[in-house]
């Protein structure tokens, strides 16, 4: 059946112990501490009624107290806990900010896929309205949105989504743009793939690479926006526990600088931790990464 | 005379993620002025890199040892400012993709111009004239309108004749040309070698072409060095190499190539494939691939041996000595 | 000998936003029959890859028409193509492009099975079979393409091919892209899947020995036009065209003797702006007066070739060139 000589087989290029031998980018010391801060603040969260002394509304302990032993990180003008309030505030806003970035994310990628599968005037008007999303600064618009709609924390996820979408629309579409017109999905609907199945089946590992590593970026943003919104008083209304909410009223009693520094501290290792992971992911998902050198 | 170029065990190692490996190894030959010297190989065979050493242009942690005396002077132990002064006035280099070599936002004349006036000190209208005749010794038609156009509104055959013309702006002396026909129809490519012919004849010029192309090496060159795996196999004149080849690897070369007669024959290859980068076989380089080969190729080092006049071989055992 | 591929009238046009339309093809013949492989050559510039593209469905025709096996072939829309035409495939030029490279080997090869309906269980033995076929591994299948040298690679990609059974391949520049050692290896495999399964192949290449060697018949084309075909070894030894033979004369050969190639001075000019009459006139070095003005329709030559000269009679059999003396009178009709 061979129609080659066994013999003339070219030898392969590179071996599955080769790419075991290069350095998995989740090695680099970046990418290990943001996927310790990761999982550390998923645990958090997750097990925030075991770690907390008090409840995040307790109004137990005398107010206004300094860091000590007994209150880790002191407490607040109402004389809660700032310990228990920034382990609980993880409660709010990672799976806030995971899930606008998933909302984001789904509605970008259709309407991405939308403009650029079927072109023309479609696209046109879904790109203008990405562009007019664009024109403003996110926060700026995120605060109009979030204002219009109300003051509240789900508005606030709504506002933000509004602003996020349009970017992951934008990559999505470049991605099935220029890929539309490769060779292998050229390849592919010459074996009778129709332009949807090859939209799905091909065209989906290769989108979703690179919209992943975006999301992933945009969580930390995500939990960003969220906190300014909180801090300018339109997302979580006190008495949340909420980590921008926290930080504005520690902007009102800023010589007690503990009330705003933990929650600060809070929001900061969670936008650097999945900035690294983001960046790590970039590099993991790339089976190119490990291509060998060639002269 | 010597020599305009002699270049004695050159070793280019490489970094990667494996640590330091040898793309160039132990590589000795020389260029006579107004010579065409061939350095004909496989990608992987080191070809590329022999010259990128020559000219101080190799990747970022390369090391090299051996020499390269070119004009009497060490290319390889000079400084990053000394090499500067050499590469451009002294050597040039032609590039496979003229595209690239070429500025794409600048216009002719400022690219051709630039190098003389800061090589040759030469003013602006005495540059310019320089740029036209430049222009019409490569045939380009139209040399005083071309020099106010950008390379993008020419044709690629053009572009590769401009790029040729800037790398003569300076009148070096050597010209290393990496696969300058690759990426060009025959019929230009033509031109392109009757041009090279023509600059050596008239103006002494020495040029490397770097090809994987037996049939260009054949048209123009004087001298053919056959390399594999980083290392030489064989070195010789033209004739030679191209009719009484003695090492097995270049006669596998040669095979390959489809039949000056055509017929129904099928093609030959070389079975396999060349070695990448650090995972050049012990012993002889090619001897996986190697029909002739003996138990004693797969641990022995095989040096260049004279087989003729001015003709080394690299394979001991030589197999091909007999046709001879 | 059944004709399996046919292009008649066949033109082709890039539109391109604020410039002219461009016939990058314009009015090119074609036929291939089964068994057959057919040369395509030309400079870069001269359609040869458009009109590939185009008799596949990949672009669309702006005139005339293609049949495979006797069925129309028509421009890719969103929908499937036609079953019929599944065994119509190409073969791309750079192996890096055309395979997927997020999706493994083996994925990509059941595609063909998977969309001729064949079971999903099943594709996976057969798929391993194909790619042994092609000269590699089974398990290469759970790889990517990375992980592939470029002539690896361009086995994969046919062997994806193969998957629908075709009975046409378009290659297109399959083996340019490749090493030296590679290239003979890959169109070694091309030419025995054609004579075994009995397929056709159009083998467009600017590789003119290549050609010589593999083709049965060979088109020449020159700024969208085909102006010479027949039958390789006599087109070879005795070119009808003055293209023909001027792409022949500038091939080198790797015989040591240290002839310069001939050049042939010029460029392809731009397909927006053809030049009137023949459109090789401003670079033959035959070209007659009448030549400008007067542009030779492709004619039938005696011994199944053809060829678009002033200088060839329809039905007589080809003029070589070397004997015709270019200030000689006009060739009559």
């Amino acid at each position: 059946m061979t129609v080659t000589d066994p013999a003339r087989v070219d030898l392969p290029v590179s071996t599955r112990r080769d790419r075991a031998a290069v350095r998995s980018p989740w090695r680099q010391p970046l990418a290990i501490v943001g996927a310790a801060l990761v999982v550390l603040w998923v645990l958090v969260a997750l097990l925030a009624p075991l770690l907390a002394p008090h409840g995040p509304l307790d109004q137990l302990a005398p107010k206004l107290q300094a860091p000590s032993g007994e209150y880790l990180f002191g407490t607040d003008e109402l004389g809660r806990d700032v310990f228990s309030r920034v382990v609980y505030g993880s409660r709010i806003s990672l799976p806030l900010a995971c899930l606008l970035v998933v909302l984001a994310t789904v509605l970008g990628a259709v309407v991405g896929t939308i403009a650029g599968f079927f072109g023309g005037w479609v696209d046109s008007i879904l790109m203008r309205l990405a562009d007019l999303v664009f024109a403003f600064p996110g926060i700026i618009l995120a605060m109009a949105v979030a204002a219009a709609l109300g003051p509240q924390l789900r508005n606030a996820v709504l506002a933000v989504v509004v602003v996020s979408w349009p970017s992951y629309a934008r990559l999505v579409r470049g991605l099935v743009l220029s890929a539309r017109n490769s060779e292998y999905v050229a390849a592919s609907r010459l074996l009778g793939s129709s332009a949807l199945r090859t939209m799905l089946v091909d065209l989906r590992p290769n989108i979703a690479g690179p919209v992943l590593v975006m999301a992933a970026l945009d969580v930390g943003n995500a939990v960003l926006l969220l906190s300014g919104l909180s801090f300018l008083g339109l997302g979580a209304q006190p008495p949340a526990a909420e980590w921008g909410a926290m930080v504005a009223a520690g902007a009102a009693n800023f010589d007690r600088w503990w009330i705003g520094l933990f929650p600060g501290l809070a929001i900061l290792t969670v936008v650097l931790a999945f900035n690294f992971v983001g960046d790590t992911l970039r590099d993991a998902l790339d089976p190119r990464t490990a291509r060998a050198i060639r002269d | 005379m010597g020599a305009l170029l002699e270049v004695e065990n050159l070793t280019v190692w490489l970094a990667t993620r494996r640590g330091p490996q040898k793309a160039v190894d132990d590589v000795s030959f020389h260029v006579d002025a107004g010579e065409i010297f061939g350095l004909a190989g496989e990608s992987g065979s080191g070809k590329t890199m022999t010259a990128m050493a020559l000219l101080g242009l190799l990747p970022h942690a390369a090391r090299t040892s051996g020499r390269a005396v070119f004009d009497g002077r060490d290319l390889l132990s000079m400084s990053a400012k000394q090499l500067r002064s050499v590469r451009g006035r002294h050597i040039a280099m032609v590039s496979q993709d003229p595209s690239t070599s070429l500025h794409p936002m600048l216009t002719v004349e400022t690219q051709l111009t630039e190098h003389m006036r800061h090589h040759l000190g030469l003013g602006r209208s005495e540059a310019r004239g320089r740029a036209t005749e430049l222009l019409a010794t490569v045939r380009i038609p139209d040399p005083e309108r071309a020099l106010s156009a950008h390379p993008a509104q020419f044709s690629g055959g053009m572009r590769q004749r401009i790029a040729i013309a800037v790398a003569l702006a300076c009148q070096p002396r050597l010209l290393l040309a990496d696969e300058p026909t690759t990426a060009l129809d025959v019929t230009v490519q033509a031109g392109i070698l009757r041009l090279l012919d023509r600059l050596r004849r008239e103006q002494d010029l020495a040029v490397v072409v770097i090809t994987h192309d037996l049939g260009v090496m054949s048209a123009v060159t004087d001298r053919i060095c056959v390399m594999y795996g980083g290392r030489l196999a064989e070195t010789g004149p033209r004739q030679d190499v191209l009719n009484q080849p003695r090492h097995p690897y270049t006669r596998g070369l040669l095979d390959a190539l489809p039949h000056p007669e055509g017929g129904a024959a099928a093609l030959r290859p070389v079975p396999g494939s060349p070695p990448p980068l650090g995972r050049v076989p012990e012993g002889c380089p090619f001897h996986p691939r190697c029909g002739f080969a003996l138990p004693s190729c797969r641990t022995e080092r095989p040096a260049p041996v004279l087989v003729g006049e001015a003709h080394t071989s690299a394979c001991p055992p030589d197999p091909l000595g007999g046709a001879a | 000998m059944s004709v399996l591929l046919e292009a008649t009238g066949l033109a082709v046009e890039y539109h391109r936003r604020g410039g002219p339309t461009v016939r990058a093809v314009d009015g090119v013949d074609l036929r291939l029959n089964r068994g057959e492989i057919l040369g395509l050559v030309g400079e870069s510039g001269c359609g040869k890859s458009t009109l590939g593209r185009a008799v596949v469905g990949l672009l669309p025709a702006a005139a005339g028409e293609i049949r495979f096996a006797g069925h129309p072939v028509a421009p890719l829309g969103r929908r499937r193509r036609p079953r019929q035409l599944r065994g119509l495939q190409m073969v791309f030029q750079d192996p890096y492009a055309s395979l997927n490279p997020r999706r493994r080997v083996g994925e990509q090869i059941a595609d063909g099975y998977l969309l001729g309906g064949v079971a999903r269980a099943e594709t996976v033995r057969r798929t391993g079979e194909l790619l042994e076929r092609v000269g590699l591994a089974a398990d290469a299948a759970s790889r990517y393409p990375h992980e592939f040298s470029g002539g690896q690679r361009q086995r994969i990609a046919i062997a994806r091919a193969l998957a629908t059974d075709p009975s046409c391949i378009i290659a297109d520049e399959p083996i340019s892209a490749l090493d030296a050692s590679a290239q003979a290896s890959v169109a070694n495999l091309l030419v025995a899947l054609v004579r075994e399964l009995d397929m056709g192949m159009v083998f467009i290449s600017h590789d003119l020995s290549v050609v010589r060697q593999i083709a049965d018949r060979t088109a020449v084309m020159y700024l969208g036009r085909v102006v010479e075909v027949g039958p390789t070894q006599q087109l070879w030894s005795a070119p009808a065209h003055p293209y023909t033979r001027a792409l022949i004369a500038a091939v080198p050969r790797a015989d040591g003797a240290g002839v310069l190639p001939v050049e042939l001075p010029g460029d392809v000019p731009d397909p927006a702006r053809p030049p009137t009459g023949c459109r090789f006139h401003p670079r033959c070095p035959l070209a007659r007066p009448e030549c400008v003005r007067h542009d030779p329709p492709l004619v039938a030559l005696s011994g199944d070739r053809a060829a678009a000269c002033v200088l060839q009679n329809a039905g007589e059999p080809a003029r070589p060139l070397g004997e015709l003396d270019p200030a000689a009178s006009p060739a009559q009709k």
